[in-house]
């Protein structure tokens, strides 16, 4: 089993990501997400800043991976895209339907990500016909789900042509609209936003009006108020998960790597914080702990 | 310019043709389609009868069948295909990669529709799905007015908008914020902050309502309470409460009518297959008379109060928006 970083979600100053990407340089993980998956705004880091983390992180063990955004909406946006799908050396993960077009147009390998609405074998194996390699399953499907998919005939017979990927922890990205809810509420609009979010390194919390955790705000991203932790599932997905994302947060990210690599057979379980859950995974409600 | 009404039951398909519908679109009884709402829905029977009376009178039935497939019952999938068809739907909705594929190889001649749950906000997307044959794309509800432009100029595909109706502000297709609090979602259960789990509870004249336990909002005795769809709550963000992501409100677009119809925008949707004839009767009335009048002369184009009268009174808390056609909303 290997451990993947995925993209950072949330908005850091420039410092602050080298940082995080010359500590995953240094860390044990297998496989580095890199690129702004949410906001095309958000430009601390642009394309060369990535190729550059990318040649560092490559040249310190890792596999890199482009990740590409998931809401595109303006042709500039997808002009962007195309430098993603044209850097000639990294695997793109793709978040957009849009992007697996413009990489199938160039017959390049891709990841399809959580966002790609790949649900059943059916589906799946049309993706690897048009050159997935790796599948990240949506956040909220469960293990019985993935199970149930990866034993259909259609699909053992192609089980070596792909790799599975979950995303077991961190804030889950549940949600991406046109609106920006950051900047919705500083009670700025999306154009005038003055890019408030770098103001939340791990966004705004949303509870309810009794103080239970719901939501968290990341631009027009919503992601789970809970942070969502498999680190007790990883014995139960040997055989069938190649690759556990844990979702950057701003401290102990590499701590909780860690744990988890220590964990693959169960040797060094976690207890889980009352932030937690792990609902999906046990096919319950996403905020659910079981 | 084609009006695309909704209609969840018989007596309002033949409410939305009576009043001046173009086509109407419905769904199976099941999980097949995003509105799988107890009590709503057509069986194959109901199915092939709503297909004659359309053809009758010389209108179109579309068939939404744009949930995701689920692995061990994809054949499900499969009959709803089979059933709509062989029934004689002019169209079918998809969203599923797979469904599409079977669609447009066994029924290469009924027209597919690209779902709004399939999420296609740009070209590059429209383009993908063009290898399923799709004739039309329906836009998700969370691009701008420019960017639905943009969009009508550089694809050569027939685009379809949401007019009027409930308002989904995340991009259709990739929201699962009710099945992380219910465990049912758009994509895998046709529902959203489903029925089942709502729970009203009266704390001395303040009503709460709750979705599977969590609180979404609180209604002081002269606040009209609405239905606890989740996105649409008041929650705590720093030290406000507030509607955090959006107001119980409907999105109606009769305000850019003249500019959807200068962009040649194929056909306008009317949301809510979950509500009674009497609702489709209503809004088909306002809104065949709307785009009748923009076909007319759409130089001299105005919307009339009466119009706008009768559609916020039919809308969520009484409010219209325009949703994010408007780049202010966002």
């Amino acid at each position: 089993m290997k451990f993947s970083l995925g993209p950072v979600l949330y908005f850091w100053p420039k410092a602050q990501m080298l940082q995080f990407y010359h500590d995953a340089a240094d860390s044990a993980v297998d496989i580095v997400y890199l690129g702004e998956t949410v906001c095309s705004k958000r430009r601390e880091l642009k394309f060369d800043d990535y190729m550059a983390l990318a040649h560092m992180l490559r040249e310190a063990g890792k596999q890199v991976c482009l990740s590409s955004m998931t809401l595109y909406e303006a042709p500039g946006e997808l002009r962007e895209l195309r430098k993603y799908v044209d850097n000639g050396e990294f695997l793109v993960e793709a978040n957009d339907v849009g992007a697996i077009n413009m990489l199938q147009e160039h017959g390049l390998a891709f990841v399809a990500g959580a966002a790609i609405n790949c649900y059943n074998q059916h589906s799946l194996r049309r993706l690897v016909s048009m050159g997935l390699t790796r599948w990240v399953m949506p956040v909220e499907l469960s293990q019985h789900w993935l199970d149930t998919l990866l034993s259909q005939s259609i699909i053992s017979d192609i089980r070596d042509c792909f790799e599975t990927e979950v995303f077991g922890f961190g804030h889950l990205p549940l949600a991406w609209s046109g609106r920006c809810f950051t900047a919705r509420s500083e009670d700025r609009s999306k154009d005038q936003c003055e890019l408030c979010c770098i103001n939340y390194p791990q966004g705004r919390e949303v509870t309810s009006q009794d103080g239970t955790a719901v939501f968290v705000l990341n631009g027009i991203q919503t992601q789970s108020g809970s942070r969502y932790n498999l680190i007790n599932q990883l014995p139960a997905m040997q055989g069938m998960v190649d690759i556990v994302r844990l979702s950057p947060q701003p401290q102990g990210t590499f701590d909780w790597l860690t744990k988890f690599k220590a964990n693959i057979n169960g040797a060094a379980p976690q207890p889980l914080t009352t932030t937690d859950s792990n609902g999906y995974w046990l096919n319950l409600a996403g905020m659910a702990t079981g | 310019m084609e009006l695309l009404c909704p209609a969840g039951s018989m007596p309002a398909l033949k409410a939305a043709i009576e009043h001046g519908a173009d086509a109407v679109y419905i769904g199976l009884k099941d999980d097949t389609n995003a509105r799988h709402f107890a009590g709503l829905n057509f069986d194959e029977a109901k199915l092939k009868e709503a297909a004659r009376y359309v053809h009758q009178h010389g209108k179109k039935l579309h068939v939404a069948i744009n949930t995701f497939a689920h692995p061990d019952n994809y054949q499900r999938w499969q009959q709803a295909v089979d059933i709509a068809a062989n029934a004689g739907a002019d169209v079918l909705i998809l969203a599923d990669i797979a469904v599409l594929a079977y669609a447009a190889e066994c029924y290469p001649k009924v027209e597919r529709h690209l779902s709004v749950q399939a999420s296609a906000t740009n070209a590059a997307a429209i383009n993908f799905y063009r290898q399923f044959g799709i004739s039309r794309v329906v836009l998700p509800r969370v691009l701008s007015m420019q960017q639905v432009r943009a969009l009508a100029k550089s694809c050569d595909i027939d685009l379809e908008v949401f007019a009027f109706g409930s308002l989904c502000i995340m991009a259709e297709g990739r929201c699962y914020l009710s099945s992380y609090m219910t465990g049912q979602s758009p994509n895998t259960a046709g529902a959203c902050s489903p029925a089942a789990f709502v729970q009203w509870q009266d704390n001395n004249g303040t009503l709460e309502s709750r979705l599977n336990g969590v609180l979404i909002d609180r209604f002081a005795p002269n606040e009209t309470a609405g239905y606890p769809t989740l996105c649409k709550g008041r929650f705590n963000v720093g030290a406000d409460t507030y509607h955090a992501l959006e107001e119980p409100t409907s999105l109606n677009t009769l305000d850019l009518l003249p500019q959807l119809y200068a962009e040649g925008i194929k056909s306008l949707k009317i949301e809510g297959r979950q509500r009674s004839p009497a609702y489709v009767t209503q809004i088909t009335q306002v809104w065949r008379a709307a785009i009748d009048a923009v076909m007319a002369d759409p130089q001299r184009f105005c919307v009339q109060q009466q119009w706008q009268q009768v559609l916020a009174g039919l809308a969520e808390g009484s409010q219209t928006t325009l949703g994010a056609y408007h780049r202010k909303w966002k």
